[in-house]
C-alpha cells in the first residue's frame, strides 16, 4: 500500500474542498481498501465522509424514500419500508457480496464500486480502465463476467454492483453535492457511463462531487418485485446476469413492466423495447422470450461471454413468470430470503 | 531406544479391549477452545521482536529470464532493508515427502507468478509497495505454451493392464466411450503460507504453516545449504492445508535466507494473491473412459486414459485413474496417462489426489453404462464389486462397499428416485445420484514418543495438526492405553525436536502417526505389567488405576517418576499381500432451475466404511468437508488461466469459488459402518478426509442429470454448461 494522507471531513462542504484529482473519498471502504493494497487506486489523500451528520438516514420523501450516501447495504436492505414497498431493492441487495461486507459498504460506495474484470485487478496486465491508452488484456483474454451491451474496443467491464439493478429498474435518482455546494439530481441511468474511449471515466461526477442520497419514487401500487441472479455458486459470487423486474397485472394481461438488467454492461442495463415488447401481452414463455430477442440484439459478445446470450434469455424469462405469476416458487430451493 | 515394528502380520485389536472407552468418543477437538478464541498461534502469530517483514515478487512473464532488478526503483520505500534475490530462491513449494531442496531456478523464471525475489522493509504495508513497485527487466520467450491441449512435449506411461482390454471392449454387448474434463483447482486453505525465520549462530529456527515436518526440515535445509540438524522448525497450528503445505515453500525459504543476511528475523508472509500464483495447484485433466459391458451388466472392459500437465523437472503426475485400477472388476483393464508439461503454476497433490478427479469421471461413465443397460446404478455397481484388487491379484484388506451401497440407498429413500425429467417442483426440476467412493489407503513411517507420570501422560511426535484432530485423537489413544481421563494427556505437535511422524497428507496421519503413538503406549503397558507383576493380559487401566494380579494400584503409585518410551511404526508385508482402501457410497438429491441451470444440493448422505473411527466428531466432520469439496469440484471450483500468458485470472477467494454455505445443504450426513482393517496397521483404521470427497462430486452430477437431463462432460456444472446440455438433452 502507498502512503496517504488521511482527513475526517466534518461537513460536507468540509469533504468536497478536500478532494480533488488526487483524493479519494472513503466510505465503507469495502471496494477502496482492496484496490489500495494492490495498488490498483493510488489516492494520495483519503477523505473519510464517514462522520457526516445527515448522510445516515432513511426518511419518508412524499411518499418515496430518501436513502442517504452513508446508509448501509444492511441497513437498508432490512428497512420495514424498503422490504414493504421496494422488495426488489431489498433482495437486490442480500443477494450481493457478504453480511458482513453489506454491513460496511453504503449506499454510496455500492453504487461507485469498481468492475470486477480480472484484469482490471491486476497491475501487471494492461488495462485502459487503469491506464488509459495502454491496451484491453480481457480482449481475447479470460473473459466471464465481461459484459455485452454497452462496451466499446477499449474496455469490456461490468458494473459489478446488484444494488444498482434494482435502483434502475425502480427508477431512482442520485443527489450530488459539488464543492460549491449545489446540487443536482439525476435519474440512476445517467450516473454512469459508457467507456467509449475512455474507459477510466466512470461516471458523470467530478472529482470534487460526492454522492449524498438516492431518492426512490413511490412504489407502483400492485406491482410484483422479482430480483433473479444468475451467479457461479449460490451465494457470495458476481453475477453472470441478473435481472431486476417490477410488474403490474391488468387482469390477465401487463400493463405495466419496469425492468434492469446487471452482470452484463458498465452500467445497469435498461432497454426500453423490451419493456414495449411486454407492456398489453398476457404472460406466456413465448412473449418473454420475444422480448428478450429484443434486447439481445444488441448484444456483442466474444467467446468467453457467448453463453450470457442464452443466459440472459432465461434468466429474463424466469424472472418475469415469477413477477407475472405464471412460475410457482418451489418450497426449499429459494435462497435470497428477505432475513424477518 | 526407539522400538521399529512392522506392520508384517494381523494385530490384537487392543483398541477393542482396553478399558477407558475413549477411543471413537466424539470429544471435542483439546485446542478448539484456543483457535476460536484467537490464542492458538499460527505461524504468522508469533512474531519475535525486531522481526522485518518479507513480501515476495513475481514473475510476469510466462517464460525467459530476469535480466534485471533494479533496487533503486524502490529506494524511495521508506524503511526498506533489502531485496533479496540469487540461486537459492526456490521456484515453488516442494512436492510432498521430496525431502530434498524444490528446483531453484537461478534467474530463469519458469510460469508467469514465479516468486523471484523478496523484498524486506520494516513494515509489512512498505515491502508490499516495494514489491509491487520493483523494477524488474526480462528476457522472454515468445510462443510459450502455456496451454496443455497445445504442449508438444508429451510424457507418456506404457498402459498398465491387466487381461486384453480391447478384446474385450470389442467382445461387448454395451459400449460407452466418453471424455471428461476438470479443470485445475486450488487447495485455497484459509490460512496463507507465512514462515518467521531467526537464525541463533548457524542455527536457524522456523515457524511455518507446513504439513510434513520430518521431510520439511531436510527440505529447508538442503534448500539453505546447511545441515538438517541446523534447522528446527515448529508448526503447532495450521489454517487448512489441503495438500498445498506438505513441501517447504518459497515463503519459508526466502524468509530464512533474508534474516541471515539481516542478521534478525523475518516474517514471511503469502499475499492471498501470492498464494494463488506460487502455491502448487491440482492439475486439469481430461480423461477418457471406456466401458464395455454385456446386457446383464457384468463389465468386461474398463480403461481410463488421462491426460495431466506439470511443469517442467515437477516429478508429480496426478494418479488420475487409481480407483478405476481397484475399484471394479473387468476381463479387461487399461490405464495410460499422459503427461503434458507447460509453463503454468506447478501442480502437485491436493485433497485426494487422482481419486477426487478420476472419480468424477468414472463414476459418471458408471452412471452413463447403468443407463444404457436400464438398469439401476447402485445394481449395477453391486455387480461389478470385485473381490480382490483387479490389477493386482491383492485380497482386499477388509471392504464393506458392497454394504455401503445398499446402507445407503435403504436409508436415502434411493427407492423413490424417479426417471429423468419426472420430478419437478415448480420452476426446478429435481433428481437423485449416487456414486461409489473409494480411495486407497496408507501406511507411513512414523514415531511417537509418549510420557507417563503419576499425573498423566504427555504425547510428543512432530505429527501436524492441519485443522483434522491430530491432537484429539493422539490424546485419546493415549488415554485410552494408559486408562486416563482424556484431561490428564497432553499432546505436542509440529515441532521438529519431536520424533519424526508421517505428518498430515493422504489421509494417512491419523493412522500412522496414531500407530506409533499406540506403540509407545503399548510399551509402557508392558513395564506397567512387569511392576503389577501381572500378564499384560491381565492388565487394566481404567481413570488412573491399574487391575491385575489381584490388586489394584493407583498409577501415582505405580510411577515414580516418569515412563518414557518412544516407538515407530513403519509398513511391512502385509502392504503387499493385502490391498487396503476405504470404501463408501455417495448419495445426492439436487435441484435445478429449468430456465436458469442454476444448481441446488439440497441433501446428500455418505455411507463409509473407513476402519476404526478414533473420534467420531472429528471423523465425522473430515467426512462432511470431503463431501462439500466434492460440491466444490461439481459445480463450482475452477482455476482459470489466460489463454495466451498462463497468467492466473482467478487470483483470489472471490473469483475462485469454493462452496459458500448457501451451496452446501443442511442435510448432508454422514453414516459410518464399523469396519477394522487388521492389515493396515496395528490400531485397524484407514484414512477418512479424502473418501469424503471421492465420487462425492459425481454423485451431484448424476442427480442433475436424473433431474434435467443435462450430463455435463466439462466440469464444473455451472450455469451456462447446464443449460447446454439441457438444451442438448432436449429439456
Ligand atoms: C468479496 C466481495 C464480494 C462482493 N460481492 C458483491 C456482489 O455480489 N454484488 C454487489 O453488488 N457487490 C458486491 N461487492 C461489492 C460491495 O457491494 C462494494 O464493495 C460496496 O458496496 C462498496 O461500498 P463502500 O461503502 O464500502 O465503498 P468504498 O470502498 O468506500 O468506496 C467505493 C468507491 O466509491 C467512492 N465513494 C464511496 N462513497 C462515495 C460517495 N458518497 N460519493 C462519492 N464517491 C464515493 C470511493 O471513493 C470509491 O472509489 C462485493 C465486495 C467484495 C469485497
Ligand atoms: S475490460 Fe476494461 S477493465 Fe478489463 S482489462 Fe479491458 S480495459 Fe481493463
Amino acid at each position: 500500500m502507498r502512503e496517504f494522507d488521511y482527513t475526517r471531513a466534518e461537513t460536507l462542504s468540509g469533504a468536497a474542498d478536500q478532494l480533488g484529482e488526487d483524493a479519494s473519498v472513503i466510505a465503507g471502504g469495502t471496494n477502496l481498501l482492496d484496490l489500495m493494497k494492490i495498488q490498483v487506486m493510488t489516492p494520495s489523500r483519503l477523505v473519510d465522509i464517514t462522520r457526516i451528520d445527515g448522510l445516515s438516514d432513511i426518511c419518508e420523501d412524499g411518499e418515496g424514500l430518501r436513502i442517504g450516501a452513508l446508509v448501509t447495504n444492511s441497513e437498508l436492505a432490512a428497512d420495514p419500508r424498503v422490504r414493504d414497498g421496494w422488495p426488489l431493492l431489498s433482495r437486490a441487495i442480500l443477494a450481493g457480496a457478504s453480511a458482513q461486507i453489506r454491513n460496511k459498504a453504503t449506499t454510496g460506495g455500492n453504487l461507485l464500486q469498481r468492475t470486477r474484470c480480472p484484469y482490471f485487478y491486476d497491475t501487471a496486465m494492461p488495462c485502459n480502465k487503469r491506464n488509459p491508452g495502454e491496451g484491453c488484456s480481457a480482449k481475447q483474454g479470460d473473459g466471464r463476467m465481461l459484459a455485452i451491451f454497452g462496451t466499446s474496443e477499449h474496455c469490456l467491464a461490468a458494473h459489478p454492483s446488484d444494488m444498482a439493478v434494482a435502483l434502475a429498474a425502480l427508477k431512482a435518482e442520485v443527489e450530488i453535492r459539488s464543492a460549491e455546494g449545489d446540487a443536482r439530481r439525476i435519474p440512476i441511468g445517467e450516473l454512469h457511463k459508457l467507456p467509449g474511449d475512455r474507459p477510466d471515466i466512470e461516471t458523470v461526477l467530478a472529482p470534487d462531487e460526492i454522492i449524498t442520497a438516492v431518492y426512490l419514487p413511490a412504489p407502483q401500487a400492485d406491482t410484483k418485485q422479482v430480483y433473479k441472479k444468475v451467479r457461479d455458486r449460490a451465494s457470495y459470487a458476481f453475477a453472470l446476469v441478473s435481472v431486476g423486474v417490477a410488474v403490474a397485472m391488468d387482469d390477465d394481461r401487463i400493463a405495466s413492466v419496469s425492468c434492469a438488467i446487471g452482470g452484463v454492461a458498465p452500467k445497469p442495463w435498461t432497454d426500453p423495447e423490451l419493456e414495449k415488447a411486454l407492456v398489453g401481452q398476457a404472460p406466456s414463455d413465448e412473449v418473454f422470450g420475444q422480448a428478450a430477442d429484443k434486447a439481445l440484439t444488441q448484444a456483442r459478445c466474444q467467446s468467453d461471454t457467448e453463453f450470457k446470450k442464452p443466459l440472459l434469455r432465461r434468466t429474463l424469462i424466469a424472472a418475469l413468470r415469477e413477477a407475472t405469476g405464471l412460475a410457482v416458487s418451489a418450497p426449499g430451493v429459494e435462497t435470497a430470503r428477505i432475513p424477518a | 531406544m526407539t522400538k521399529t515394528f512392522r506392520m508384517d502380520e494381523a494385530q490384537p485389536r487392543l483398541l477393542d479391549e482396553t478399558g477407558q472407552g475413549i477411543v471413537g468418543a466424539p470429544l471435542d477437538r483439546p485446542e478448539g477452545p484456543k483457535k476460536v478464541s484467537g490464542r492458538a498461534a499460527y505461524a504468522a502469530d508469533g512474531l519475535p521482536e525486531n522481526a522485518a517483514h518479507g513480501v515476495l515478487v513475481r514473475a510476469t512473464i510466462a517464460q525467459g529470464r530476469v535480466t534485471k532488478i533494479d533496487e533503486s526503483s524502490v529506494s524511495d520505500v521508506s524503511g526498506l532493508l533489502g531485496v533479496f534475490h540469487g540461486p537459492k530462491m526456490t521456484r515453488n513449494p516442494a512436492q510432498g515427502m521430496a525431502g530434498e531442496a524444490p528446483v531453484q531456478p537461478g534467474d530463469e523464471v519458469h510460469y508467469h507468478g514465479q516468486p523471484i525475489a523478496l523484498v524486506v522493509a520494516e513494515s509489512f504495508e512498505a515491502a508490499r509497495d516495494a514489491a509491487q513497485r520493483l523494477a524488474v527487466s526480462y528476457d522472454a520467450d515468445t510462443d510459450v505454451i502455456t496451454d496443455p491441449s497445445r504442449s508438444e512435449t508429451h510424457e507418456q506411461d506404457d498402459p498398465e493392464t491387466a487381461g486384453d482390454f480391447e478384446a474385450a471392449f470389442a467382445a461387448s454387448e454395451v459400449t460407452l466411450d466418453r471424455t471428461y474434463t476438470t479443470p485445475p483447482h486450488a487447495a485455497a486453505a484459509m490460512e496463507p503460507h507465512a514462515a518467521v525465520a531467526e537464525w541463533e549462530g548457524d542455527a536457524v529456527t522456523l515457524r511455518g504453516a507446513l504439513q510434513m515436518l520430518r521431510f520439511n526440515k531436510k527440505e529447508l535445509a538442503d534448500s539453505l545449504g546447511i545441515d538438517p540438524d541446523k534447522v528446527r522448525i515448529l508448526s503447532p497450528y495450521i489454517g487448512g492445508g489441503f495438500g498445498s503445505k506438505l513441501g517447504i515453500g518459497p515463503e519459508a525459504v526466502a524468509a530464512a535466507l533474508a534474516a541471515r543476511e539481516l542478521g534478525r528475523p523475518v516474517r514471511v508472509v503469502m499475499t492471498r494473491q501470492t498464494v494463488f500464483d506460487s502455491v502448487l495447484r491440482r492439475t486439469e485433466t481430461s480423461q477418457r473412459l471406456r466401458l464395455g459391458a454385456d446386457k446383464d451388466g457384468t463389465l468386461r472392459a474398463l480403461s481410463h486414459d488421462d491426460r495431466v500437465s506439470n511443469i517442467r523437472d515437477e516429478g508429480f503426475a496426478e494418479p488420475v485413474s487409481q480407483a478405476s485400477q481397484f475399484l471394479y472388476g473387468a476381463e479387461g483393464l487399461s490405464f495410460t496417462q499422459t503427461l503434458a508439461r507447460i509453463c503454468r503454476t506447478p501442480a502437485g497433490s491436493v485433497r485426494a489426489p487422482g481419486e477426487a478427479v478420476g472419480m468424477l469421471a468414472l463414476e459418471q461413465a458408471m452412471d452413463e453404462l447403468a443407463e444404457e443397460l436400464g438398469m439401476c446404478p447402485v445394481e449395477l455397481r453391486l455387480k461389478n464389486l470385485p473381490d480382490k484388487n483387479p490389477m493386482t491379484d491383492q485380497p482386499f484388506s477388509a471392504t464393506r462397499l458392497a454394504d455401503c451401497l445398499r446402507e445407503g440407498a435403504e436409508q436415502f429413500g434411493w427407492g423413490e428416485r424417479k426417471p429423468m425429467g419426472e420430478r419437478r417442483e415448480g420452476d426446478w426440476y429435481v433428481g437423485m445420484g449416487m456414486a461409489s467412493a473409494a480411495r486407497s489407503n496408507m501406511l507411513i513411517k512414523s514415531a511417537a514418543r509418549v510420557r507417563l507420570t503419576g499425573d498423566g501422560a504427555v504425547v510428543e511426535t512432530d505429527m501436524t495438526d492441519i485443522g483434522t484432530g491430530s491432537y484429539a485423537i493422539l490424546g485419546q489413544i493415549t488415554a485410552e492405553m494408559l486408562g486416563l481421563p482424556i484431561a490428564q494427556v497432553e499432546v505436542r505437535l509440529g515441532d521438529t525436536s519431536f520424533p519424526g511422524a508421517s505428518g498430515s497428507g493422504g489421509s494417512f496421519g491419523a493412522s500412522s502417526a496414531g500407530s506409533a503413538t499406540f506403540l509407545a503406549a503399548k510399551a509402557i503397558r508392558e513395564t506397567l505389567a512387569e511392576r503389577m507383576g501381572c500378564s499384560l493380559s491381565e492388565l487394566t487401566l481404567q481413570n488412573g488405576i491399574a487391575r491385575g494380579g489381584n490388586r489394584e494400584v493407583p498409577l501415582s503409585q505405580l510411577v515414580d517418576g516418569e515412563l518414557v518410551e518412544e516407538a515407530s511404526v513403519e509398513s511391512g508385508s502385509t502392504a503387499d499381500s493385502h490391498f487396503s482402501a476405504g470404501f463408501g457410497a455417495h448419495f445426492a438429491e439436487v435441484a435445478v432451475h429449468a430456465y436458469t441451470g442454476e444448481v441446488r444440493v439440497r441433501r446428500m448422505l455418505g455411507v463409509m466404511a473407513m476402519g476404526r473411527i478414533l473420534n467420531e466428531k472429528t471423523a465425522r466432520s473430515q467426512a462432511l468437508g470431503g463431501m462439500i469439496w466434492g460440491i466444490g469440484s461439481a459445480l463450482t471450483e475452477k482455476l482459470t488461466h489466460d489463454p495466451r500468458t498462463g497468467h492466473l485470472a482467478t487470483r483470489d477467494l472471490a473469483n475462485y469459488h469454493v462452496p459458500a454455505h448457501a451451496d452446501v445443504p443442511g442435510d448432508l450426513k454422514v453414516v459410518f459402518l464399523e469396519e477394522r482393517d487388521d492389515m493396515a496397521n496395528p490400531i485397524q483404521t484407514k484414512g477418512i478426509g479424502e473418501l469424503g470427497i471421492s465420487g462425492a462430486g459425481a454423485a451431484i452430477l448424476n442427480a442433475v442429470r436424473n433431474a434435467c437431463g443435462a450430463r455435463v462432460y466439462d466440469m464444473p456444472a455451472t450455469p451456462d454448461r447446464v443449460i447446454t446440455a439441457m438444451d442438448a438433452a432436449g429439456f
